[in-house]
């Protein structure tokens, strides 16, 4: 796997999956982590890249930084931030 | 007792099929209907009517099967739940709305507040023909905007913020117009391909946009015998004040210039497009 410059605590691959999945298993793995640990999702193009990071957002965590793959599939590195 | 049809259906009451009946329609405005409200309307269609409603075309709700007799004992059962007939006939018609941003993630505009200001300033206004106003909150255009004699779909201006931004290019990817290129970290945005959709904005990981809602105005949409699009005459409008200046033009255009039972759009080819726009820019430029 490519090296990035941001490290992830956990990793969650979301390729497997469509919407509303790709939500709820993004959310499922920020639910297991602590606040300010950092989630690294491997998402797919299309409808996951469209709307996944903006769903992040809107639940209040932050985005740190979104890596396109030569694959065309996409890093997403999230911060979590607790209630 | 003598039935005046005329008052009859301006409160709302549509005359049925089966004699002595009427479909109550009632008002309705950007598609909100309390829970208070429905339980009201739910006590009348079981008492009066035949203990269902009909949800219009247009967001509305209508009680079939109420007889001329009860009228006013159904006026004073819905009055007791905030309830109250609607309009139908010559005049300015329910004013229709999507949920818009204080609900719905891709709101660029606060449809529900603008259908209530909307609904205060014009609803059952008298006019030659039925008048229809349509707000949507976005280029998704959920509620179909061009379909109305007014429609009115909401926007976003953007403007990038460089500070804020961590170059993820997820606004390019986004855009639906290609108006956005990512060169070397620096996001440029072709101000004539930029539709005001706001996707770019919303979704923003860091939220590095400076962002200025405002309204696109469709104008002579019809949607029944004859199928028209409402055109657009100004690309945006920034702020509310103008927006229900430019409304007001289009209403007294339509009341000056339009034949008893003509819609806005043959009022508008009739009269001239020319003229219409000279009145709604009139009225944009204050």
């Amino acid at each position: 796997m490519a090296a990035y410059e941001i490290q992830a605590d956990e990793r969650v691959d979301i390729t497997d999956v469509v919407c509303p999945v790709t939500f709820v298993k993004t959310k499922v793995a920020l639910e297991e982590l602590e606040d300010g640990q950092i989630l690294q999702v491997h998402l797919n193009d299309g409808e996951p890249v469209l709307n996944v990071p903006r769903s992040v957002k809107e639940e209040g965590h932050q985005i740190l930084k979104l890596y396109t793959n030569d694959d065309g599939t996409y890093e997403l590195f999230i911060r979590k931030v607790g209630e | 007792m003598a039935t005046d049809y005329a008052t009859l259906k301006k409160g709302g009451f549509m005359r049925q099929k089966q004699k002595n009946h009427f479909s109550l329609r009632l008002s309705v405005v950007g598609g909100q209907v309390s829970a208070q409200q429905l339980a009201a309307i739910t006590r009348v269609a079981e008492k009066y009517g035949h203990g269902y409603i009909h949800l219009t075309s247009r967001q509305g709700i209508e009680i079939p099967f109420i007889r001329l007799e009860d009228i006013d004992a159904v006026k004073e059962a819905l009055a007791e739940g905030g309830a109250k007939p609607g309009v139908c006939g010559p005049r300015v018609r329910t004013i229709t709305a999507c949920q818009g941003s204080e609900v719905c993630p891709n709101g660029c505009v606060d449809t529900e507040g603008l259908a209530q200001v909307l609904n205060d300033r014009y609803f059952g206004q008298e006019l030659p023909h039925k008048f229809k106003f349509g707000v949507t909150g976005c280029q998704n255009n959920c509620l179909k905007a061009e379909e109305n004699d007014v429609g009115i779909k909401g926007g976003l201006k953007v403007a990038w913020k460089p500070e804020a931004c961590i170059s993820c290019g997820l606004c390019g990817k986004v855009c639906r117009e290609k108006a956005i290129t990512l060169t070397d970290g620096k996001v440029a945005v072709d101000q004539e391909k930029c539709n005001y959709c706001g996707r770019c904005a919303l979704s923003c990981p860091t939220d590095a946009w400076d962002t200025q809602p405002g309204y696109m105005v469709s104008f002579g949409g019809v949607f029944g015998n004859k199928i028209h699009k409402g055109e657009a005459i100004i690309p945006f409008i920034e702020d509310q004040e103008t927006l229900l200046r430019v409304c007001d033009a289009a209403l007294d255009f339509f009341r000056e210039n339009a034949l008893s039972g003509e819609r806005f759009r043959f009022t508008i080819e009739r009269v001239g497009k020319d003229q219409l726009e000279a009145a709604v820019r009139s009225a944009y430029e204050g």
